[in-house]
């Protein structure tokens, strides 16, 4: 089976040792210590994670995860608006990594618990069909995911959704994140992996300006291991060389362009404002809300949320010891945190990074806690 | 901080069962003049004379009763067998089988499933000696329960806990077919694929290995709920030492690797009901392995592991690119697999 | 979410919206609204949340591969100009040792 080979080959033990033993040779070369990159995907962590990849990287090589997991950066209020719907009546669909994201007080897993209709789906076409087969409901998409997912839920909207169906857009945009975090001094990030499939839609030619702007090099990349090690290894010569540029490690799903079509659909029914992204607050432009011309689809405007009703639980002490923030914005690594394996753990996560499938913490935690395994021999 | 009530965890086969058990049945233990409940193995092994008499029991609510490869009949006979192979006891004296229906269950279905137990029981070789029979009304249980009942003499008893540093780890073929099957009948997940329980019984394998192998083969077990993952962390425990696992040996079905690809699921967590764990002295690893691949259960038998020194009760996995731990699972992530 | 598997088309539905996808053996249905171009059985699709969002064209593995190859003879060493100097060095360091 061709793909079944395809997979081999992107998975080569013999390939991947070459690759790490040229990365070796490039920060032998750039003769610094640490070079800190960063990547803005919880996919790449999943890939390097699972891989066990960092082990075979050089010590003085940190690859950071930053804010690329959508279902984390998801802000409290705007799960309390998700929550606040469900205990006004309507009926709720997710995604299945929002379920259990606390809000204020509460997670749309705590309201479905409480009574409310809380449905997970695995597509944005779920839910319409869902919202056909019950026409007496109110049903509401909480739209939650990066730009990829946001084009699926505008392409939805541009072919039509029954009128009982509104969209709750939390939907976010990773570039917008990279501009903020290039800013922060404290995490001295000399490159970026940008997301290989939000490039698939928006093109590798967005982040030109921000390379050329910040200083810092860009690489996209795929989601094999061997896509992953390339990427970075090429990353690190561009560094070295001091070539602030975009080079595009993913031909086969990645063009400059993009994929029109889907731009076209992206922008006919959101715009970018500025947001809140939990752990990293303000994020200029960075969340994608429905356009004024799709006020009829748009929940927040045709219900009056009231979040205030949705609360008042007793304060979680655990969540002071939370460290999600830092670690979203690439300041600290999951195990750093007091509460990573023993009170924060995926059947009692703490914080948001521990919820979700492309948080850092879940994702460690899966990978055995330490996927950093430098010493075994 | 004990659980007030009872959840779905507790019957996942993981930490949170381990702790339930610990914590709530241990007490039930008494000392036995061989291996009993504080063991927590696969069954039970008591002195009698200058042999042992292995004991094991089961409860079998996996849903749906009929999926692809099997059903809840053929995994009552296959899982008690395999149990009383995994301490060494490979000539099954006798089984019983409690039966607990729903009120409504179709008379059809019971002889099917009365069917497939019979063949299983052809198959192993292990008669059902006596059973039980109870009705419960519409609602108060789901379908049918199985409870079997398995006992077996033996001149030796291998343990789950007997790996050495330098030991080898062999698995007997392909993972996560069982619990993947059933996964895949029972979501609706917008994926069709042909994915086959390898639910069967073993005892003609281990009876194989254990000719081959004698003394040298110091550890079974089968990877039921949490799977490859679960046992490998259960023998590294017990026995106090590190596991290395090179995940490029783990034989799995490429159907299997599909759907976990897709789904985003580990196969070494997911549950199998016809393979086998075996540790086994660095100078058998040969035979044991020629053994196997000459049964036709074992052909795709591989030898995917060493235990180590370092790192006790862990397991490093080598992922053929890098390295990483392999986290225990907390139990089987779907609920009723088995 | 963000699982972006590979597959391979199969079917098309009579109205072209949509498609059945095989994923090395699971089949899955597809919608067809973002793709960038139009797919037909036997191609290639990136999957996201189950709308095809890329064909991925048919000589990508070659492409890849020679992708990495690529970066593998480049790693470690400088651009042309750096090149350049290194030879002048080498070639000078030769004259002078003759």
């Amino acid at each position: 089976m061709a793909s079944a080979i395809e997979e081999l080959k992107f998975r080569d033990p013999a390939k991947a040792r070459a690759l790490t033993e040229a990365l070796a040779r490039e920060v032998d070369a750039l003769g610094r210590s640490p070079v800190s990159v960063m990547h803005v995907c919880g996919s790449h962590e999943q890939a390097i994670a699972r891989f066990g990849l960092r082990a075979s990287f050089p010590r003085s090589l940190d690859v950071i995860m930053g804010p690329g997991c959508p279902v984390c950066v998801t802000d409290t209020p705007e799960v309390d608006e998700a929550v606040a719907l469900a205990a006004q009546g309507a009926r709720v669909c997710t995604y299945g990594d929002m379920l259990r994201l606390p809000g204020t007080s509460k997670s749309l897993a705590d309201a479905q618990a409480d009574g409310g209709k809380v449905e997970v789906v695995y597509s944005v076409s779920q839910a319409a069909e869902l919202a056909r087969r019950r026409p007496a409901e109110q049903v509401v998409f909480f739209a939650s995911g990066f730009e990829t997912t946001a084009v699926a839920t505008a392409a939805l909207v541009l072919a039509g959704v029954p009128d009982n169906l509104s969209v709750l857009s939390s939907h976010k945009y990773v570039p917008a994140a990279m501009d903020v975090v290039s800013g922060m001094k404290e995490t001295n990030i000399e490159g970026f992996i940008a997301a290989g499939h939000a490039a698939t839609i928006t093109g590798w030619g967005i982040f030109e300006p921000f390379a050329r702007q910040t200083g810092t090099p860009v690489v996209v990349a795929g989601f094999e291991p061997l896509d992953v090690l390339a990427a970075i290894v090429e990353l690190v010569r561009l560094i070295r060389l001091g070539r602030p540029e975009v080079v595009n490690c993913y031909p086969r799903c990645v063009s400059k362009e993009g994929n029109r079509p889907a731009q076209e659909k992206l922008w006919k029914v959101f715009q970018a404002v500025d947001g809140n992204w939990r752990g990293i607050a303000r994020v200029p432009r960075g969340n994608l809300d429905l356009k004024p011309e799709w006020e009829r689809v748009n929940a927040r405007h045709r219900f009056a949320i009231d979040t205030a009703a949705v609360g008042g639980a007793e304060r979680n002490l655990l969540a002071d010891r939370c460290i999600c923030g830092s670690i979203m914005s690439g300041l600290a690594k999951p195990d750093q945190c007091a509460l990573f394996g023993k009170e924060c753990r995926p059947e009692t996560p703490v914080g948001a990074c521990m919820v979700s499938s492309e948080g850092a913490c879940k994702i460690w935690h899966v990978y055995g806690g330490h996927p950093n395994l430098q010493e075994v021999a | 901080m004990a659980d007030e009530k009872v959840a779905l965890k507790h019957g996942a086969g993981g930490r949170a069962m381990r702790a339930l058990i610990e914590d709530v049945f241990l007490k039930l233990a008494s000392p036995v003049d061989g291996i009993g409940l504080s063991a927590l193995d696969d069954g039970a092994a008591l002195r009698v004379g200058d042999r042992w008499l292995v004991v094991t029991t089961d409860s079998h609510v996996v849903h749906p009763i009929f999926f692809p490869g099997g059903d809840i009949g053929r995994l009552a006979i296959s899982g008690t067998v395999n149990d009383l192979a995994m301490m060494g006891a490979t000539e099954p004296l006798a089984l019983t089988c409690a039966v607990i229906l729903e009120e409504g269950f179709p008379r059809r279905d019971l002889e099917r499933l009365r069917d497939s137990m019979l063949a299983t029981c052809r198959e192993a070789n292990a008669p059902i000696v006596t059973g039980d029979t109870k009705v419960m009304g519409k609602g108060e249980i789901d379908g049918v329960v199985l409870n079997t009942t398995g006992v077996a003499l033996a001149d030796r008893v291998v343990s789950d806990a007997g790996l050495r540093p330098g030991d080898r780890i062999i698995v007997t073929g392909s993972v996560g077919d069982h619990g993947m099957a059933v996964m895949m009948r029972r979501h609706q997940l917008g994926l069709e694929g042909d994915l086959r329980s390898d639910v069967a019984p073993l005892n003609g394998l281990v009876r194989e290995v254990l000719r081959a192998g004698g003394e040298d083969v110091v550890a079974m077990k089968d990877p039921t709920r949490g799977g490859l993952a679960s046992v490998l962390h259960e023998m590294a425990g017990k026995a106090n030492v590190g596991i290395l696992l090179q995940e490029p040996a783990v034989p799995v079905n490429p159907e299997v690797r599909a759907a976990c690809e897709v789904l985003g699921i580990d196969p070494l967590v997911v549950a199998n009901e016809g393979k086998a764990v075996i540790g086994v002295r660095p100078g058998a690893a040969d035979r044991v392995m020629a053994a196997l691949r000459s049964h036709p259960q074992g052909r795709r038998a591989a030898l995917v592991g060493t235990a180590l020194g370092e790192r006790p009760g862990q397991v490093i996995l080598d992922t053929g690119l890098g390295r990483r731990m392999l986290a225990e699972p907390d139990g089987e992530p779907l609920p009723r697999i088995c | 979410m963000c699982l972006g598997v590979p597959g391979k088309v199969l079917t098309i539905s009579d109205d072209g919206l949509s498609a059945m996808v095989d994923f090395f053996g699971v089949t899955r249905e597809l919608r067809l609204d973002i793709v960038d171009e139009p797919v037909a059985p036997g191609d290639y699709v990136l999957n996201h949340v189950g709308f095809a969002i890329r064909r991925i064209p048919p000589d990508e593995v070659q492409e890849t591969l020679a992708l990495f190859d690529q970066i593998l003879s480049e790693a470690g060493s400088g651009d042309l100009m750096a090149e350049d100097v290194r030879g002048e060095i080498a070639s000078g360091k030769e004259r002078s040792r003759g």
